[in-house]
């Protein structure tokens, strides 16, 4: 059986995720996610395409609450846990891409 | 809304047709936002309105806001769409606005498809969906000079983060750069007139994107279409999609195919420039939102928000046109300004519709004040029947508009006699007298010479004389 | 230990004893033996001592404190305490300091508690060991050079270690039973919903469930009743006050009928420990003889179990850690660009155990794959609960092993995940389900170390679940 994920597929999601691998965690996690999706091989072969799935395990629906408003909190007590901040918000460094 | 500025029908080149379907995203003007009881408020201090729910804090969980549901129940019936059992999820890419790293939305099963809105002249735009999300917080980018690309660093304010937004996504019916611009107006006047958003494009309440694309006359294949973000008014749009269209031909004529992309409209400089390339970000990984719950209203909660639906746009135009006997289209900016039930009162306590639309398309655009239905229809009536030019009776609106009273004696007060027809037709027997190549040639067809005979009778008269009882006595003599 | 939960919120209540000598007896167990187990991430002494002498106070001013009154609780480090790092024992969150309080604190406090310290955990409670932390690992009292279980193992250790009589943990694959169960400890997973997850670091919404951690059965019913029923601020909280589990703990088992779960018995799964399966015969035989009809009985699906949760709770895991980006709280390391910072923040502050699972998430969820792992997951997981609903016609509760094997050696299963993961075996279909189950420390094991055997019930089969392990306690020697 062919594995289930290449190298340039953890490439992938690594960069999707935001995480960078060196050459040699690259191939150690594409050994290890490769053993977990192996081991999904199980359950791949059910067939299950008239079961409905399941993605809360308690059934509610409608859950809401009344459109009041309710005190936030202190902008200094949130601001002293950011990394940086100036002018009352968050400091970030330049910001590739488009404008949002 | 009022996006009077004159703008040219741009026209492709011979033989191209536009493609176009918009996404417009509107801020629901509840008073806490989504998932947070933090209040919903354009520019307060910047993370003033902020909690652990709104800034994505570890632990938080989102509840939600039970008006943003109505409200987007309200507005999809509104668009004439069905309102489904709906299921929100998570649309997943990294972003600093975005406190989650993650945007709650609706993905495939949204609060509202299959809708349509009709547009004054008539044509129907298709709604496919209208779902439910929530805002970014805002950044600013500090440094060079203030855009993004060159800038030192950037700030981020959460206050707008999850505010609820309602993003309605309309069919590739749109054909013209005039009907987006009449759906964006439509769009807005539907919003504000079921009091579900400000819909101000100025304070980014409301947005516009816009895909375009275009295709030979004739064809009826969709082709690539480019996504231009960044519009901020109704004439922008108009601009954006111009220059887009023409970019596409341009692009096809010399052999080329425009890419999918999103692109930014740059207003200043009356282009549209291609966002990052984006090789992984299109991956959005959407899931069901596991802590949130489904939303399934009930057949009496979709009817009783039905019932409570204040009359739409398009039904009060046609309407008001149906009373005044004249075309939807023609009362539009009446409707639009929300002088419509004056107008049906007036026309129903016996005003001629036509004057009524007149006077309030071309002097009452700044409010009618004073004005009530049955001095509006009184003096509507005194100029029909020629006791007032039209003249006179702008004077004396004014005057109604500023302190209310009574058309006749305001009329008296302004020394507005009503001309004897006998007097007028002593002038005019003296003007055909004066004039007999002019009247020969009045008789003969030539409409032309009309304006010189009214012109001499004004100026005989000192203005007194009602336009349209000089213009019926000329029509009785020339007749015979 | 020497006293209950319940015998010394009784005493403080009643003015027997104060709450402040109670949190000075603990943190002297502490101080003997913390170095050695290293259970907490912070020992919260001065902050104990407050709240011991408050409930004191209110004990003297005549008002009741609460059922918990000066009961020392140790809190899993995955829980927001106002103005107290809460650390998911992650480098990301080194020093964060939440500006609100989990809802499970607010009650803990209105119950009368006194939370001693945060504990030790899994980095983001992926782990069956606890030897995923950033900070160091958690020994087993039992045995220093054995794991405690995880990834609630610093919660599981402070009660077998005498630190506090009650503890909380979170519970997504196992991680409060499975832990409970290699410490000698009540370990609870509630159905969930009837915990507020407001203010518990997520790993993974769907499965997420807050627990107690007791000596005895009737110490975790209590726990249980003080966090449990509604909370408006989480959306899946079952609008339900919450049960009352202690009512019913004497009533027995008279006339019940119970399954042992074959599968998770020898009769399916792999790698379930012959002692191990030994004490659950022993338990079943118990259980008999106290009344229930016992028989063997077979859940199909549960052997797909694993690999359902495997791609679950990962995906979902993937989306509630993007979060730790270096924007607004916790670690920056800082990048020429927001993207680069958000890259170096999120590759130094995590562990490869979270990073595995990140990228094993957002696998399972991207394009072309989702319908494959995720989707088909999802499916497996109603399989799962038709076949644990068609078991619950016959029987009223279900009996296995919690975990397949007692205390293993640290550091003998970090190199292989995949041989980390199975330890979950036995509790991960009930989180699949939301289903409750408990484990109750039954015996030990050929070398002597604890062995838990697993009760598990329907969805809010929460009572009938704790009756029957207050049951099996009583069936002890
Ligand atoms: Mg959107
Ligand atoms: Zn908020």
């Amino acid at each position: 059986m062919s594995s289930p994920i290449s190298r340039d597929d953890v490439a992938h999601v690594a960069r999707l995720a935001r995480l960078e691998l060196t050459p040699d965690e690259l191939d150690r996690f594409t050994g290890q996610l490769a053993a977990v999706l192996d081991h999904a091989a199980d359950v791949e072969a059910l067939d299950v395409t008239d079961v409905e799935p399941t993605h809360h395990p308690y059934p509610l629906r409608n859950v809401q609450r009344a459109d009041v408003v309710v005190p936030s909190c202190d902008r200094d007590e949130v601001l002293a846990e950011a990394p940086a901040s100036e002018d009352g918000r968050f400091r970030v460094p330049p910001v590739l891409g488009e404008e949002a | 809304m009022t996006d009077t500025a004159p703008v040219v029908e741009p026209t492709l080149p011979d033989g191209w047709e536009l493609v176009v379907g918009l996404e417009v995203h509107c801020e629901l003007s509840t008073a806490t936002k989504l998932f947070c009881g933090c209040r919903n408020r354009f520019g307060d201090d910047p993370n003033t309105n902020v909690c652990p729910v709104c800034l994505g804090l570890p632990g938080s969980l989102p509840v939600l806001n039970g008006s943003a549901v109505d409200y987007a129940m309200r507005l999809g019936l509104a668009l004439n769409c069905t309102v489904n059992p709906a299921v929100f999820a998570r649309k997943n890419y990294f972003y600093p606005d975005m406190p989650k790293d993650y945007q709650v939305t609706q993905y495939d099963l949204p609060t509202s498809t299959d809708g349509h809105l009709e547009l004054p002249d008539g044509t129907v735009v298709g709604i496919e969906r209208a779902h439910i999300e929530e805002d970014t917080g805002k950044s600013t980018h500090v440094g060079g000079s203030g855009r993004i690309h060159d800038a030192t660093h950037s700030l981020v304010d959460y206050n707008r983060a999850g505010i609820p937004l309602v993003e309605i996504v309309s069919r590739p019916d749109i054909r013209t750069v005039e009907s987006a611009r009449a759906y964006a107006s439509e769009l807005r006047a539907i919003l504000t007139s079921i009091d579900v958003s400000d819909a101000k494009m100025e304070e980014g309440s409301m947005r516009v994107d816009a895909n375009v694309s275009v295709r030979p006359i004739g064809s009826d294949e969709l082709r690539t279409r480019c996504e231009v973000k960044n519009i901020n008014s109704i004439r922008s749009l108009g601009r954006a999609i111009e220059y887009e269209a023409n970019r596409h031909i341009d692009l096809y004529d010399s052999g080329q195919t425009p890419r999918q992309e999103t692109r930014h409209w740059d207003e200043a400089n009356g282009r549209s420039t291609s966002g990052r390339s984006k090789e992984d970000s299109e991956d959005y990984r959407y899931f069901p939102e596991p802590d949130l719950v489904p939303l399934d209203p009930t057949g009496a909660q979709v009817d009783a928000i039905a019932e409570a639906m204040p009359p739409l746009p398009s039904a009060r135009r046609h309407a008001l046109a149906d009373a005044a006997g004249l075309e939807a289209g023609s009362v539009a900016l009446v409707v639009e300004r929300g002088q419509d039930e004056l107008a049906l009162a007036a026309i129903s306590a016996g005003a001629d519709g036509g004057i009524v639309i007149k006077h309030l398309e071309n002097n009452l655009a700044d409010g009618t004040g004073e004005l009530t239905a049955e001095s509006f229809a009184a003096l509507a009536a005194m100029e029909a029947d020629g006791r007032l030019s039209a003249t006179q009776a702008k004077t004396v609106l004014t005057d109604l508009v500023a302190s209310g009273g009574d058309p006749t004696s305001i009329a008296a007060a302004h020394g507005f006699e009503a001309m004897d027809t006998g007097e007028l037709d002593a002038i005019l027997d003296r003007l055909i007298a004066d004039n007999p190549d002019e009247w020969g040639r009045f008789v003969d067809g030539d409409r032309k010479v009309q304006g010189f005979f009214v012109g001499q009778i004004m100026k005989a008269t000192k203005g007194q004389a009602d336009g349209k009882v000089v213009n019926m006595l000329m029509q009785q003599r020339a007749a015979g | 230990m020497a006293t209950t939960a319940l015998e010394v919120a009784s005493a403080v209540r009643a003015g027997e004893r104060s709450a402040r000598a109670v949190v000075e007896e603990h943190l002297a167990v502490i101080g003997e033996r913390e170095a050695e187990v290293h259970a907490f991430n912070l020992v919260m002494a001065d902050e104990a001592r407050e709240r011991a002498d408050a409930v004191d106070a209110a004990v003297a001013a005549g008002s009741d404190p609460g059922p918990l009154a000066g009961v020392p609780v140790a809190l899993k480090d995955n829980m927001c305490t106002r103005g107290v790092p809460t650390t998911c024992s992650s480098r990301i969150l080194a020093q964060w300091r939440p500006p609100y309080d989990a809802t499970t604190v607010e009650r803990l406090t209105a119950a009368g508690a006194v939370i001693i310290g945060k504990t030790n955990l899994d980095e983001f409670a992926m782990g069956s060991s606890t030897e995923n932390s950033a900070f160091g690992p958690t020994k087993n009292p039992h045995d220093t050079s054995r794991v405690p279980g995880g990834s609630s193992g610093g919660s599981a250790a402070a009660v077998a270690a005498g630190f506090a009589p009650l503890a909380l943990g979170s519970d997504t694959g196992g991680s409060v039973r499975q832990p409970a169960a290699l410490c000698g400890v009540v370990g609870v997973k509630p159905t969930y919903g009837a915990v507020s997850r407001y203010g518990l670091l997520a790993f993974a919404s769907s499965l997420d469930q807050i627990g107690p951690f007791a000596h005895t059965v009737a110490d975790a019913a209590t726990l249980y009743e003080a966090i449990a029923g509604h909370d408006p601020r989480d959306s899946t909280s079952i609008p339900e006050p919450a049960a009352p589990v202690s009512s019913w703990l004497d009533d027995g088992v008279d006339g019940m009928r119970v399954g042992v779960i074959s599968e998770l018995s020898g009769g399916g799964i792999e790698g379930i420990a012959s002692d191990v399966q030994a004490r659950v015969r022993v338990a079943a035989d118990a259980l008999a003889a106290a009344g229930a009809t016992v028989e063997e009985t077979s859940v199909p699906s549960v052997i797909y179990g694993l690999t359902a949760y495997y791609l679950i709770a990962p995906a979902e895991a993937s989306s509630n850690l993007a979060r730790y980006d270096g924007v607004r709280y916790g670690l920056r390391v800082d990048g020429p660009n927001t993207e680069a910072m958000n890259v170096a923040t999120r590759t130094a502050g995590f562990g490869d155990e979270v990073k595995r699972r990140i990228m094993l998430g957002t696998y399972a969820l991207s394009a072309g794959y989702y319908d494959a792992y995720y989707g088909k997951a999802q499916r497996v997981r109603t399989l799962i609960i038709d076949d644990f609903a068609a078991a619950y016609e016959k029987y009223d509760v279900l009996l296995s092993p919690t975990s397949p094997t007692t205390a293993f050696e640290l550091g003998a299963k970090v190199a292989d995940p995949m041989t980390m993961y199975v330890n979950d075996v036995c509790t991960i279909p009930s989180n699949l389900a939301g289903h409750p189950a408990i484990s109750v420390p039954y015996g030990v094991g050929d070398d002597g170390l604890p062995v838990g055997v697993q009760v598990l019930a329907p969805l809010m089969g929460d009572v009938t679940m704790f009756r029957v392990a207050a049951a099996l306690e009583r069936s002890l020697p």
